[in-house]
């Protein structure tokens, strides 16, 4: 009778635990998660509801084309913050990549020559970031600010500083490949679809997941316990960077042209989605899904201060605002957790 | 003097030295540890215990001096050296992913896979709750991350990860500083089950009731000096305390210095 008592009492707190904190990390975040999203699908409904523009085809196609681009550099962002890291240069890998992409096919070579070639250099300085990092173990933000500067500096020098927009024998297809459509959706759309399904699926499934999930956990614990800790940053900063390689290919398809001020402080947006997302600046947090949705609330909220007439000088203080707040709202969400 | 088993020595460290700028955290040390044996490390706080186990666990080289697993010259440089000859360590800071949950911190850098290479969460989970629960039959919620765990469950969860993989030598600094008497008695129980299986245990404790029950013998630090190593059943817990605070050896002892211990 005792026994079954015991048994009784064990099972039903062990349903009760079960239910109240069952997951409470993946529940926290996906909760933010949940409510950046819902703010969202707010902000797109009361916009659609008080202007006539926001809800038009044209105006969305460029929305989600924008965030899109956004939305695929805050995937790389997301690693390197779970990593403990920051990553300050892609908004330079993006216009390096784009302006090599673009001279290169101004020269006459293909495609197919062209974006491996920008790829190649987008992950040469991931490699470079990591290296600093991991080996040297020189602050990311220092390295990848120094970074910053040099990147788009490179940009400057091979191009001379002018605007490239003949792209040679295959102009068409990389105005495609960035600034097409299929089924009505911008392909940018389909890149961020596709990679943000990849990385969430690496995030939660491999060892590499785990081992970064780990390393912003507890480094020293991931040294410990046998993780390659150093490879495993170089390649977070390597796949940042391709993330906005990517991405600076498909920019110059849209824009049909290269200038070198091309993702000129995207960094911030993009350190804002990640974050707003639920990636913590502490490290050891984030998901894939968070980057996306992230992204899509600061497209949606920049979007509306041009529609409602609003001065675009204002976004600068949105973005920044939205990072102090993101990140204040995790600090009172642990003072809390350790009352 | 100490008379250790007649068998080859499982671990022999030899004039070990270890310097963190101008501290000289380990001087000079020897200890070694035999199959099946238990050798309780004992020493005040920064008496080098720790630094010392460290290298033999790959944590960091040695500035000098030798290694030998089973008669062998080793070279520990990394924890996966020191993992590929068998040791297993429990750490004074328990070394957990606080972030992820006791499965994910259990197989951390060794996490099973499927056939397709992709993490078997179902594999290590099963493995996880099996482990945990022959330590702490309590332990439910496996699947928390660990900083929403007690220090016991915490505890519990880095003393289940070295015991997992057939460890043949076991590093346990600290292993039941957060433990209830309940999960304590376990743990004496566990290392005398690991002892009859012929692994040998470095156990490093504050607690010298227990280092007494548990080891053969005793290897006592000082200012990152030895300053011995006796058989346990062949000391006193005074004559061990005085090696402990006074630095001397039972025999240099005098019986009014060990009166003034009390
Ligand atoms: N990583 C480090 N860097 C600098 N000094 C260190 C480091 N680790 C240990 N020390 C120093 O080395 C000495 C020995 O420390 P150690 O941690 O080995 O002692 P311990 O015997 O394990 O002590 P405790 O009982 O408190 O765990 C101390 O003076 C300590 O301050
Ligand atoms: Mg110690």
């Amino acid at each position: 009778m005792a026994r079954e008592e015991v048994g009784m009492v064990t099972s039903l707190e062990d349903a009760i635990s079960r239910q109240t904190h069952g997951h409470p990390l993946s529940w926290l975040t996906s909760r933010q998660t949940f409510w950046v999203f819902l703010a969202a699908v707010i902000a797109c409904v009361t916009l659609s509801l008080v202007t006539d523009t926001f809800a038009t085809e044209r105006n969305l196609f460029n929305v989600t084309r924008n965030f899109a681009f956004v939305g695929i550099v805050a995937l790389g962002m997301t690693a390197v913050i779970i990593i403990g890291g920051i990553d300050l240069s892609v908004g330079s890998v993006v216009v390096l990549s784009a302006m090599v992409t673009g001279m290169t096919m101004a020269a006459g070579y293909p495609i197919y020559l062209a974006v491996p070639l920008a790829l190649a250099a987008s992950l040469a300085v991931g490699l470079f970031n990591g290296v600093m990092v991991a080996f040297l173990k020189v602050p990311p933000f220092v390295v990848t600010l120094g970074v910053l500067s040099v990147a788009r500096s490179l940009a400057m020098v091979l191009s001379d500083n002018k605007m490239v927009y003949q792209f040679g024998p295959d102009h068409q297809a990389l105005l495609t490949l960035g600034g097409g459509s299929t089924l009505g959706i911008p392909h940018p759309v389909y890149f961020l679809v596709v990679l943000a399904l990849g990385t969430g699926y690496f995030f939660r499934w491999t060892r590499w997941g785990r081992h970064i999930f780990a390393i912003g956990g507890n480094e020293q614990a991931a040294t410990l316990t046998g993780i390659p800790v150093r490879s495993v940053k170089i390649s977070v900063y390597m796949f940042a960077s391709l993330m906005a390689g990517i991405t600076g290919v498909l920019e110059v398809g849209w824009l049909g042209g290269v200038t070198t001020n091309l993702g000129q402080s995207m960094e911030l947006s993009v350190i804002a989605a990640a974050v707003i997302g639920g990636a913590n600046l502490a490290g050891g947090i984030g998901t894939a899904f968070g980057a996306v949705v992230g992204a899509a609330l600061i497209e949606v909220i920049r979007n509306s201060l041009i529609l409602l007439g609003i001065s675009t000088f204002w976004q600068g203080t949105f973005v920044g605002s939205f990072i102090i707040i993101a990140v204040l709202f995790d600090r009172l969400r642990v003072s809390r957790a350790n009352d | 003097m100490s008379t250790p088993p007649a068998s080859a020595p499982l671990v022999e460290m030899r004039n070990i030295s270890k310097r963190f700028g101008g501290v000289h955290a380990v001087d000079d040390v020897s200890v070694d540890l035999y199959p099946g044996e238990v050798v309780g490390l004992l020493g005040h706080n920064g008496a080098g215990k720790s630094t010392l186990i460290k290298m033999l666990a790959g944590a960091y080289p040695a500035d000098s001096g030798e290694i030998y697993i089973s008669g062998e010259k080793v070279a520990i440089e990394t924890p996966r050296d020191a993992r590929r000859y068998g040791i297993e360590t429990i750490y004074q800071t328990l070394a957990l992913a606080d972030n992820l949950d006791a499965p994910a911190n259990l197989f951390l850098g060794r996490e099973l896979r499927t056939s397709l290479g992709l993490l078997d969460d179902d594999a290590m989970e099963h493995e996880a709750r099996a482990v945990l629960h022959r330590l702490n039959p309590n332990f439910k919620n496996i699947k928390d991350p660990v900083k929403n765990m007690s220090g016991g469950q915490r505890q519990s969860v880095a003393i289940a990860r070295a015991i997992l993989f057939n460890a043949k030598i076991l590093i346990m600094d600290e292993p039941t500083a957060a433990l209830g008497p309940q999960e304590t008695a376990m743990v004496a129980e566990l290392i005398k089950q690991l002892k009859k299986e012929g692994i040998g245990i470095f156990l490093i404790s504050h607690d010298l009731h227990d280092v007494f029950d548990l080891s053969d013998r005793v290897s006592v630090m000082k200012n990152g000096r030895l300053v011995g190593t006796r058989d346990t059943s062949k000391v006193t817990k005074d004559e061990v305390l005085g090696m402990i605070i006074l630095g001397k050896l039972p025999e240099e002892e005098t019986p009014e210095e060990l009166a003034e211990l009390h």
